[in-house]
């Protein structure tokens, strides 16, 4: 049970997909710009992230590793990936059309943003088991919703600040991103 | 190989048969007739009809919430094309036809503020911060977006220039027509 909990908050916090990582940078300064928007993405990212975490591992242990398939690892991965966001696709078109309007063009790009592939990749290069690979996704993709929604909020209230003109749009965005990765190297060493 | 290309197919295929069937399953109802009435209109997201784009009206259009005389730069043609379609009487007693228009910008009043140039849909205007703007007619298609935003009333709608590349014969009167009609016999 203790490294189930380590593993959630390693993958979560201490290890996270945008901050320590660095993936799937594209959607955190794209649809980071209102908090509704950024909710809405990081449920959608959260999903595809758990359901491909789950199928890439059963490709990983059933089909890659007994026939020494290793080098097809990147298209299957995106095969799966890219199914499981057509999916979340009509699911979110049927469940929520005004989400679907508002995310766009970022919706159909989950199937590019690396940290869904990155994740899977990281999960069957450590040889987890299926709950742990499962864990593991889940608790990436909480983290990556987490900062995502963070980083809304702040940009909200940079929308409204006083910013010099040289600063004012992206260059701010950016360095609020990178204030925001410093305070995450506090989690660093928590676990190892 | 054969196992890579094997496992490869059957993946494709289980994947996308899934796909096919949650999207029976998960098909949201679009109405046809939706899709048709885009077709119809200028499709130039002016937005003087009051709604945000052109999809947007012809979707208050399908279900019957809008009535089909909004649209200015379609003009009568689209009004008839949409009653047509819909089965409605067209009202035109509100509609003055005006034929067709372009935006012009009256360069002694302009003082070079771009913000006609955020509002054109279609690119029509030429010109840079602090200088003076001008309209390429041939890319104007009338909407007047412009007019309204503009901080010095720089920008008029003027009728387009009748040349010999766009004019045509008139169409016959039809009272005239009718009247003249026995005249015209006894004369032949």
């Amino acid at each position: 049970m203790k490294e189930y909990a380590l593993l959630i908050i390693s993958a979560a916090l201490v290890n996270n997909v945008i901050l320590a990582r660095f993936l799937g940078l594209c959607s955190f300064m794209g649809v980071t710009t209102r908090i509704d928007t950024a909710v809405g993405m990081g449920m959608a990212t959260t999903f595809v992230i758990t359901v491909s975490s789950m199928a890439d591992w059963a490709v990983g242990a059933y089909l890659l590793e007994p026939y020494n398939l290793w080098y097809l690892r990147t298209v299957t991965f995106i095969m799966v990936i890219a199914a499981a966001v057509q999916f979340t696709e009509l699911t979110v078109k049927k469940v929520s059309p005004p989400l679907f309007q508002m995310l766009g063009i970022y919706l159909p790009l989950i199937t590019t943003n690396c940290a869904v592939l990155g994740v899977a990749i990281l999960l069957v290069e450590a040889r987890m088991t299926f709950i742990e690979a499962t864990l593991f996704g889940f608790a990436s993709s909480v983290g990556y919703s987490l900062v995502m929604v963070m980083f809304a909020g702040l940009r909200e209230r940079l929308a409204l600040a006083d910013i010099p003109r040289l600063f004012a749009g992206p260059p701010i965005g950016f360095i609020v991103a990178s204030l925001l990765a410093l305070a995450f190297m506090g989690f660093s060493g928590m676990t190892s | 190989m054969w196992i890579a290309i094997g496992s490869l197919t059957a993946m494709g295929l289980i994947l996308g048969a899934l796909l096919g069937v949650a999207a029976k399953f998960l098909a949201v109802k679009e109405n046809p007739l939706e899709e048709e009435l885009k077709e119809m209109l200028p499709g130039s997201q002016c937005g003087q009809c009051g709604y945000v784009g052109c999809s947007q009206y012809a979707a208050a259009l399908a279900k019957g919430e809008a009535p089909i005389t909004l649209c200015p730069p379609g003009g009568k043609a689209v009004i008839e094309a949409l009653a047509k379609k819909l089965g409605v009487a067209a009202d035109l007693s509100e509609h003055e036809e005006k034929g067709p228009e372009h935006a012009f910008i009256v360069e002694d009043l302009c003082i070079g503020c771009t913000r006609c140039i955020r509002e054109c849909s279609t690119d029509a205007i030429m010109g840079a911060n602090k200088l003076m703007h001008t309209i390429i007619v041939d890319a104007c298609h009338g909407c007047s977006k412009c007019v309204p935003v503009c901080p010095t009333d720089a920008i008029v709608m003027v009728p387009v220039r009748v040349t010999l590349r766009n004019w045509h014969w008139p169409k016959p009167e039809v009272e005239q027509a009718h009247s003249k009609s026995p005249e015209v016999a006894h004369v032949h």
